[in-house]
């Protein structure tokens, strides 16, 4: 059992400043969330994908608001259309994904909270875990988002 | 002959299945292989031999048949499959017998197949004793445990955390413990798993091997632990059973058969085997001392039993060590590799002493060493005598252990032939290399979904609905699909492609950029890191401004081009070309994070953030004044190589005035998700205009008109600026990327290939691209190359045929004739400027 659908459209801002810096501090206080500082996590929004990035999504914030604070520190980019969001849920949700994809994606190794960028089909995603049904979000190139779709509708007729 | 006993047995008699062996169906039940139908039905033979034409018959119960391999024809299509192993399903199964060996391909194989990525702390291979017993262990500590089988009992393993996995071949085992596996799903489908595992249990067992001795190879000569298992699991005995053995564990087959035993460690061996019709096998047994001194046996089968090795290919896969036991003689695992453990038969525990006689008496030229290659001892003779030593040459002479059962039953007696024929030890002499995969598999399997629309990914636009419904041909860019012409009633690719030029150059045309790749680059040092990697200055580009650029490797060829915009004092905007975005992006980030990371600078991808729509041509202007109507868009306010950002169809627009035409031009850019209605708004506002869409093609043509290089296309990585003639674009004052080379002796001969163009002395040739350019018709072969032609076009604007070319000191010839061989015809051509339509730019402002 499991479902795929497409997720509406959502804010995403790219983000590059050094962690723990003066720069990343004055971020933090605009977001009122720290940055996830452990690799691969998810905290309110915003995506750990490396030592000094940070995708931030559905969040109020705009790249104008952001690259004030940063005031030359950092980088912030407008990313709301380089990305779609599809979302897989339900308890074959992983063996559908286990057949595109080779991450480890049981509970113990990718719970609630974390996220990944990898490889679905050959196609780059940032996985995330968004829930224990369980959920994943995937948010792909719009170019890849058919490719994507088809092959993870076709791995849930083949479970069926 | 071998009979079906009335009971016992793991058979289930009360399901009858069917096989149909060359369109002859015999009867056999559930849990039967083919191999166990055949023995009960009284047959043994399966077929001719690969080299002799030999009659042989099933010799094994299991994965290492050399014989018994047949072609599956129904209800699925596989070919060399072990009849040993492959269990009669519910449906008829029909195969062949495959004479000589030789496996058909089947045709197209529409199964379903489908990968299946692992991950585990245990992965045991092989559910005997040993192996279940160690995945049993792990999965009552609650650990991920995989138990894979290749029989197809099925396993008894509880757990929430605990796959079982019966029908399964491990076929190959990688580093970091990578192993994947076959999992026959069903008789038709197959799940190929990738497993990684934190650690690997290999219980993979011993295969028995035969006795190399005149005769060996006849129907009806098999291994003793066959024999026991044809009787215990599948209830099929002969009822005048022979044994031939070195070790014990013969002789308790022989004793649970009630065989007759010739047992060489007595000093009594075979000379020969006779076959005796209805009568089965007449046995030739004399003294090892005396093999003159004869006696015969009768018997239906004769078991064989030389010894026992253990089944190592995983480890042997992943470059695991073997020694050689001379008490078992057989190789056994020197130690097992990190986070792996073998365990059992596999370890060699348990397995009998063995009193080898490795060339025993008798005619050589009729003891086999390998059944499934035809090889006998004569011809390992011969190799040897040839002057070979190393096993691997051995193996490649003889072709000894290269069959389809990777000589199973064969690698061992011939190591130590070999090595009593060279007067050696065998642990010198060594086993050849084993590697994946351990058992045939299609390459439908191994494609799994992916394949048709899966087979690759397919990138498409935000536009592409629109090209789709124009009835767009695309072309593969990449991954990308892009529209490369868009045909009108019946017409061919040249007629549309001189429509759509002609329409652009005489009014106005729209193209999907967005595949372009697009990079921000910000920080205070941007301007610094540009100037660094572009063979040309962006310090002093003005904000609002936009410049073309080319980057080369360090070795100062041409390696990518695009237009570069200053959006803000410490922000630019890159474009790289379609096929080169990623690459463009890599390499970039790695000058910045090896070379310059004192530098202040960040990139982002920003490819699909923005789709891209060109509108080309003199009447572009007006089209474009629909769409911005606040926005004054006369050359002196907007000119060329210069931005404005607005609003268009209500998005956030860049608007470009960049050309890759000569002609007026346009490149408008909105957030993706508002590609189509961009594209949407500006055909609305092109229709009066009579705007046509045009593809790829269309725009290779007019940039080849202009002499624009398309990097990969006119040049090959061996091509540097100047070559292509544009030493404007190259900074005498700042170093970069590349400047270096570009004043080494060789970047500077004058006689290097450059970029010209051509127009054939026939107006209507189209020179092949690739064609080879000579300077001579009239030499004999090898003629030196002068160069090749790298883009070839009907042009509209000129009314006849025109190319690009790569020549060797190519401007000095210009005004000059050349020969480009292609298809049998040599062509005359002569040399010219590459900018062929405007040379004087005059159409660049509209």
């Amino acid at each position: 059992m499991a479902e795929l659908r497409r997720g509406g459209s959502l804010s995403q801002l790219g983000l590059r400043v050094m962690a723990g810096g003066d720069a990343a501090g004055r971020v933090e206080r605009l977001l009122g969330v720290p940055l996830p500082q452990s690799p691969n996590t998810v905290r309110e929004g915003v995506l750990w994908l490396g030592p000094d990035e940070w995708l931030i999504v559905g969040r109020p914030e705009d790249e104008p608001r952001l690259r004030e604070v940063l005031a030359g520190e950092g980088a912030a980019v407008e990313l709301s259309s380089n990305r779609v969001s599809l979302e897989l849920s339900g308890p074959q949700a992983p063996d559908v994904l286990a057949s595109c994809c080779s991450l480890d994606l049981h509970g113990d190794a990718f719970p609630t909270g974390r996220c990944a960028q990898t490889l679905v089909a050959g196609a780059p995603v940032i996985i995330e875990r968004v829930d224990d049904r369980p959920g994943f979000r995937l948010l792909v190139r719009p170019s890849l988002a058919m490719y994507v779709e088809s092959w993870l509708a076709d791995g849930i007729v083949g479970l069926a | 002959m071998m009979r079906r006993l009335a009971e016992g047995g793991a058979i289930d008699r009360s399901q009858e299945r069917t096989v149909v062996v060359n369109g002859v169906s015999y009867q056999g039940y559930a849990g039967d292989t083919v191999a166990s139908a055949l023995l009960a039905n009284g047959l043994i033979a399966v077929g001719a031999s690969s080299v002799f034409g030999r009659v042989r018959g099933v010799v094994s119960a299991g994965g290492e048949e050399p014989n018994a391999l047949v072609q599956v024809t129904a209800p699925w299509s596989e070919p060399l499959v072990a009849a040993t192993l492959l269990e009669l399903p519910e449906q008829a199964l029909e195969v062949s017998l495959l004479p000589g060996l030789r496996g058909r391909l089947a045709g197209d194989d529409e199964q379903r197949h489908d990968h299946h990525h692992a991950h585990c702390d245990l992965l045991v291979i092989g559910a005997g004793r040993s192996g279940h017993a160690a995945a049993a262990a792990a999965v009552a500590e609650g650990r991920r445990v995989i138990l894979a089988e290749r029989d197809f009992r099925p396993i008894e393993l509880a757990g929430d955390e605990a796959i079982a996995l019966p029908r399964t071949t491990a076929l190959g085992s990688y580093d970091d413990n990578f192993v994947t596996l076959v999992e026959r799903v069903s008789p038709v489908r197959r799940r190929l798993w990738h497993v990684r595992a934190g650690e690997v249990v290999l219980a993979t067992g011993a295969y028995e091997r035969p006795l190399v001795f005149p005769g060996n190879d006849l129907p009806g000569v098999m291994l003793a632990g066959a024999l026991r298992t044809y009787l215990e699991r599948f209830a099929v005995a002969a009822e005048r059973p022979a044994v031939f053995c070195n070790n014990d564990r013969g002789l308790e087959v022989a004793r649970l058969l009630g065989a007759a035993v010739i047992d060489l460690r007595a000093g009594r061996t075979v000379v020969g085997v006779e076959d005796a019709g209805e009568d089965g096998l007449s046995v030739l047994v004399a003294p090892l001392e005396a093999p003159a001194d004869i006696e015969r046996i009768e018997c239906d089968v004769l078991g064989v039993s030389g010894g026992f090795d253990p089944v190592l290919d995983l480890h042997l896969h992943r470059g695991g060590r073997v020694r050689w036991h001379e008490g078992r003689a057989c190789f056994v695992p020197d130690g097992a590799l990190p986070r792996q453990r073998i365990v059992g038969a596999a370890a060699g525990e348990g397995l009998p002493a063995v009193q080898a006689h490795w060339l025993l008496p008798g005619d050589e030229s009729q003891a086999f060493v390998d059944l499934h290659r035809d090889v006998t001892v004569a011809e390992l003779r011969r190799a040897v005598g040839a002057g070979l030593q190393s096993i691997e040459h051995v193996k490649r002479y003889t072709l000894i252990a290269t069959g389809a059962d990777q000589g199973r039953t064969a690698k061992t007696n011939a190591t130590a032939i070999a090595a009593q024929l060279l007067g050696s030890g065998v642990a010198e002499v060594g086993s050849s290399t084993t590697r994946p995969p351990v058992e045939p598999i299609s390459f439908a399997a191994l494609a799994g979904r992916a394949r048709g629309e899966r087979f690759d990914p397919v990138r498409t636009t935000p536009i592409h609905p629109w090209h789709v419904d124009r009835g767009a041909v695309f072309e593969d860019v990449g991954q990308w699909k892009r529209p490369r012409y868009y045909p009108r009633d019946g017409e061919q690719m040249d007629a549309a492609v001189l429509r759509e030029c002609a329409a652009v150059r005489g009014g106005v045309g729209m193209m999907d950029a967005s595949t372009l790749g697009k990079i921000d680059i910000q920080g205070p040092d941007a301007a610094e890191f540009l100037n660094r990697l572009y063979t040309n200055a962006y310090d002093t580009l003005k904000v609002g401004r936009c410049r073309y650029g080319l980057m080369c490797r360090a070795d100062g060829m041409v390696f990518d081009d695009g237009v570069v915009s200053r959006v803000a004092d410490d922000r630019f905007f890159a474009t790289t070309t379609t096929g080169g975005a990623a690459v463009v992006l890599d390499w970039m980030e790695e000058w910045l994070q090896t070379e310059w990371p004192q530098l202040r600078v960040w990139l982002t991808s920003v490819t699909e953030q923005w789709a891209t729509v060109a509108v080309v041509g003199p009447r572009s202007r007006e089209v474009l004044a629909a769409v911005v109507p606040g926005v004054d868009l006369s050359a002196e306010a907007f000119p060329f190589m210069s931005f404005v950002d607005t609003a268009v169809a209500g998005a956030d627009a860049h608007v470009s005035r960049i050309s890759f035409s000569g002609e007026l031009a346009y490149e408008v850019s909105v957030p993706g998700t508002r590609g189509l209605e961009l594209w949407a708004a500006l055909w609305s506002a092109g229709e009066p205009h009579g705007v046509t869409a045009y593809g790829t093609e269309t725009m290779h043509v007019l940039r080849a008109e202009k002499g624009y290089p398309i990097v990969g296309q006119d040049t090959d990585g061996t091509v540097t600026p100047i070559d292509l003639g544009m030493d404007w674009i190259v900074s005498k004052t700042k170093p970069f990327v590349g400047s270096r080379s570009l004043r080494r002796p060789d970047t500077m001969r004058p006689d290097r290939k450059q970029l010209v163009g051509l127009l054939p002395d026939d107006p209507a040739l189209r020179l092949d691209e690739g064609a080879q350019v000579v300077l001579d018709p009239n030499l004999r072969a090898p003629v030196p190359m002068a160069g090749h032609v790298t883009s070839s076009y009907d042009s509209a604007a000129l009314g006849r045929t025109f190319a690009l070319a790569l020549v060797r000191g190519g401007r000095d010839r210009i005004g000059h004739s050349l020969y480009v061989s292609q298809s049998g015809v040599t062509a005359r051509a002569t040399v010219v400027e590459p900018v062929l339509v405007d040379p004087q730019g005059a159409r660049r402002d509209g």
